[in-house]
């Protein structure tokens, strides 16, 4: 079928056929003791400051550059307290971001040739033109509001500033809806504010860390990985909740094998002993908290014995750990995790969690979850935003009253035309997110992409999203650019600079630059009045007393704190809700129509035959957004399926054979996935790592490389309270055959 | 002085940053590392358990490596470190065959490669590669000599073992469990 918008290739036209020399140059060819070793050059490197965009941590270091302009090596600035001087592999890996040969090089925009579509190079002059030309048409014909911005990381932050500037406020994040949302809300519903990130749990002085579903040190989070570290030093006791070992659970002293999505029951269970056995911090709840007497007849019959029949989790081991939070309190987490859109209830879920900690009292004392303190960094003077005349608050129609940031499956599904309707959204930027990996709606993705009238990829690399888009923006690595300055607010406020250390390479360019040559062809130059972003930074960093040279020269700045990041003892602390109380039962969500107190649900399960798919993160990896870079794919070139060896028994299934899967609803994998066979997984559930199973060979190491969890997502369980895509609820089964091989046959 | 690492398997999470970080700082040809991690499961699901380890050249006191090298060009440095020169090693393999913990391969240009111990970066008082940068601080490097090192005062305190001890090489890796 002919389809406006074909998924185009970008090798088939030619275009990564750039020669790079294979490998890192020999830099020594002198006469050192031992042939190639590095003494002699390191001596040489100059040093320049940068903050990772490998991951959202965004931890800083040092680019250490040659004399000939390669980057040698990136090592951490040990001023930094996001990482201490240690970059993870990723960020030590993010060399391979740099070099990698199959990064985009020029501006690319589709045509129609003999019949075909494809792409051709085009200068920037061409590409931006063609854009703005687009985007004014769109303005005048459906006003601004039809444009939107789908983005991760630190380059989205210029396009949102581009697009406020043209007009809309439709800005969407999987970041919320696909991942965090869920936690933030369920916080914020109970605390009055989330936990922010980097998460302000006070890991390296906690007594008890606990871990639900939540893989410190497979999912790579500098800071906290350098804590729990810290913690288990210092004799900490870790419980870990997840149905796989994980090497959390490896680590904890008690690790606790529950039956995937019943977390909710031992939570309530939980909350059950700890006020039954008048175990919680009762100054603490009398003093910030409301709504103890409601939880108390709430979580009454909860019961560990209750508990047990869903989690499988025996009742002594419910209580003992209860025992064990509460002889650590107030130094205590019950961690809020972080992608946290399971099964569709994840903010109540998140809100046992909270409450949990709020009985514990470890918000505000050490070793449980501070106060953070940061510097605010002024905007750079620009006239006032447009008003929109609407936003996507208003494409829910009455849906996920609590959610706080633009839902991204909202705006998809605005972008093509439904039940009579004609779609409200009519053009996208996409920066930094590659959405076909990371929303799990395939269907209502691939109507909207056929739908809109303009749909423009910014990204360093040819992931999948780039073969949609009407025009591809080659963005230069974050090695090669100015960004925002990183402000952190945390234990202690930090400033951090990213600058070019090399030249932007091939014909990239810095996401600062393309937002404002589109803002200037759009009219909108007041609102980039500078020449160069340095401009910016030394503007606003001279207005919280530093300047650019400073920052240039160390990279990272410290501040002290002005206020305490604990209660003071025997304050009268007001938290950030409505009441300045913890709601241990919640108005909000009451008023809103849902559950004022979690309860537990249960799901569906698996059909005989079938596994719970379990997702998680490798240490080596972001996303899918590393699976191409040449460091990390040598420490990981692909995932594997973790089957437990009984279940592979059943199924004749070896150790190293690669198996398809194919989930409840027929969608198969991509391709082949190897096996591993582990005592670490349930019988009932299998694990894949995220990010894998490329199909855009244009990706050379990444291609054919695994299998993609999300193509076998399509059951979403999407969470009414603030629109969470609830991913955990879907079943695979092995395939050891190629099913396409047999369908052609 | 008798250098030595020491590394906690109770901290070590198994990232591989170690490998990716001896790779950029020692221009290890991607495909080839000097250091590489393995991890070990025991047991039945739920009592399970592992153990990550972070793996590298031993340089061993009894090195089988440094006696069987033909040319002389696996030698002891000060301190124990055991290494290659690149202008003197023929490539036979003879080391690789030898080394109970195959810590060595063929260099693409060549010669024989692995660990250094980052020898370069020890001289100037700085810690390996794989040390400097381990989001852990799962592993410490240090002289056996001295008493008052991070390294003896771990060994002095902690329960650990060394890999391979039947082959007898007397390695200088030591694992804290």
């Amino acid at each position: 079928m002919k389809t406006r918008r074909d998924f185009i290739k970008i090798s088939a036209i030619g275009l990564g056929a750039t020669a790079v020399a294979a490998g890192a140059a020999k830099a020594v060819l002198g006469s050192s003791l031992f042939g190639n070793d590095s003494d002699n050059e390191t001596d040489t490197l100059r040093r320049v400051p940068t903050y990772c965009e490998v991951c959202f941590w965004k931890c800083a270091g040092w680019a250490h550059v040659t004399e000939d302009g390669n980057i040698k090596k990136i090592t951490g600035n040990d001023d930094d307290p996001q990482c201490n001087g240690k970059l993870c592999p990723r960020g030590t890996g993010g060399v391979g971001m740099f070099s990698d040969p199959d990064r985009l090089k020029t501006p690319l925009i589709r045509v129609t040739k003999d019949g075909k579509q494809t792409y051709r190079e085009a200068s920037w002059d061409e590409a931006l033109g063609f854009i703005s030309t687009k985007m004014d048409d769109l303005k005048a014909k459906y006003g601004p509001e039809s444009m939107a911005l789908f983005f991760h990381g630190s380059s989205g932050n210029h396009f949102s500033h581009l697009m406020k500037a043209y007009g809309t406020a439709n800005l969407a994040a999987p970041s919320f809806a696909q991942c965090r949302g869920p936690r933030d809300v369920g916080f914020e519903a109970t605390f009055g504010e989330s936990v922010s990130s980097p998460e302000v749990t006070d890991i390296r002085d906690t007594k008890c860390l606990v871990l639900i579903g939540s893989h410190i040190g497979e999912n790579m989070h500098n800071g906290q990985v350098q804590e729990m570290s810290e913690a288990i030093d210092k004799g900490a006791v870790i419980i870990t909740v997840d149905p796989r070992l994980s090497t959390a659970a490896s680590k904890s002293k008690f690790w606790l094998p529950i039956k995937p999505s019943t977390d909710i029951a031992l939570l309530l269970a939980w909350i059950h002993v700890l006020i039954n056995d008048e175990l919680y911090n009762k100054e603490y709840v009398s003093a910030y908290a409301e709504g103890f007497e409601e939880l108390k007849a709430h979580v009454k019959n909860f019961t560990p014995e209750w508990a047990y029949g869903i989690t499988t989790l025996k009742p002594a081991l419910i209580r003992s750990t209860a025992r064990e939070m509460a002889n650590a309190a107030p130094s205590v987490i019950i961690h809020p995790g972080r992608h946290a859109a399971w099964y569709g209830d994840d903010v109540q879920r998140t809100r046992a969690i909270a409450i949990l900690n709020a009985l514990l009292g470890s918000w505000g004392n050490r070793g449980g979850i501070f106060f953070k303190e940061g510097i605010k960094i002024p905007e750079f003077p620009h006239p006032e935003y447009p008003k929109p005349a609407w936003s996507w608050k208003e494409l829910l129609d009455g849906k996920y009253p609590l959610a706080n940031e633009a839902v991204t499956n909202s705006v998809i599904e605005a972008s093509f035309p439904s039940n009579g309707k004609e779609a409200r959204i009519k053009g996208w930027i996409i920066s930094g997110t590659n959405l076909v990996a990371s929303v799990p709606l395939k269907e209502e993705l691939t109507k909207a992409m056929q739908s809109l009238e303009l749909l423009v990829v910014v990204d360093t690399m040819p992931m999948e999203i780039t073969g949609f888009a009407d025009v591809v923006l080659p963005e230069c690595t974050y090695l090669e650019r100015y960004d925002d300055i990183r402000a952190t607010s945390h234990r202690e406020p930090t400033l951090c600079l990213r600058m070019p250390a090399v030249e932007p390479k091939h014909q990239t360019k810095p996401a600062w630059w393309i937002a404002k040559q589109l803002g200037e062809r759009l009219g909108l130059g007041a609102y980039f009045n500078y020449k160069e972003y340095s401009e910016v930074l030394d503007w606003q960093l001279k207005q919280v007393g530093s300047s650019l040279e400073e920052l240039q020269r160390i990279g990272v700045k410290k501040s002290s704190r002005k206020t305490s990041p604990y209660i003071e003892p025997g304050a009268d602390h007001q938290f950030k809700t409505a009441s300045g109380k913890i709601q241990l039962f919640s108005h909000e969500m009451a008023e809103a129509g849902f559950d004022p107190m979690p309860v537990f649900t249960q799901h569906p399960e698996p059909q005989e035959g079938f596994y719970r798919l379990i997702y998680g993160r490798a240490p080596m990896h972001t996303f899918s957004r590393t699976a191409n870079n040449p460091n990390l794919v040598a420490l990981m070139p692909e995932n594997s399926v973790w089957i437990n060896p009984q279940v592979a028994r059943i199924w004749g299934i070896k150790k190293d054979q690669y198996v398809w899967l194919k989930n409840q609803d027929g969608a198969v994998s991509n391709f082949a996935v190897k096996v591993r066979l582990t005592e670490r997984i349930r019988w009932d559930s299998i694990y894949i790592v995220h990010g894998f199973g490329h199909h855009h060979k244009p990706l050379h190491l990444a291609y054919g490389r695994g299998v993609n969890d999300t193509e076998l997502i399509t059951n979403v369980m999407l969470d009414p309270i603030m629109g969470g895509t609830g991913m955990r609820g879907n079943f695979v089964t092995f395939l050891t055959e190629d099913p396409r091989k047999e369908a052609e046959a | 002085m008798r250098y030595a690492m020491a590394i906690d398997t109770k901290k070590c999470v198994g990232c591989s940053d170690c490998v990716v970080a001896c790779q950029t700082e020692n221009n290890v040809p991607i495909g080839f590392c000097r250091d590489w991690v393995t991890e070990t499961v025991d047991g039945t699901y739920p009592n399970v358990s592992i153990e990550l380890r972070s793996e590298r050249c031993n340089h061993c006191d009894n090195s089988p490596c440094v006696r069987c090298c033909p040319t002389g060009a696996s030698h002891f440095e000060d301190g124990g470190i055991v290494l290659v020169t690149h202008n003197k090693c023929i490539g036979c393999g003879a080391c690789i065959e030898s080394c109970p913990y195959e810590a060595r391969y063929s260099h693409p240009d060549g010669y024989v490669d692995k660990c250094t111990f980052c020898i370069h970066r020890v001289r100037k008082g700085e810690n390996p590669a794989c040390v400097s940068v381990c989001p852990t601080s799962c592993m410490y490097f240090g002289d056996l000599d001295d008493p008052n090192s991070e390294i003896v005062n771990v060994l002095k305190n902690r329960k650990f073992k060394a890999l391979a001890p039947e082959a007898g090489t007397k390695p200088n890796i030591f694992y804290l469990t």
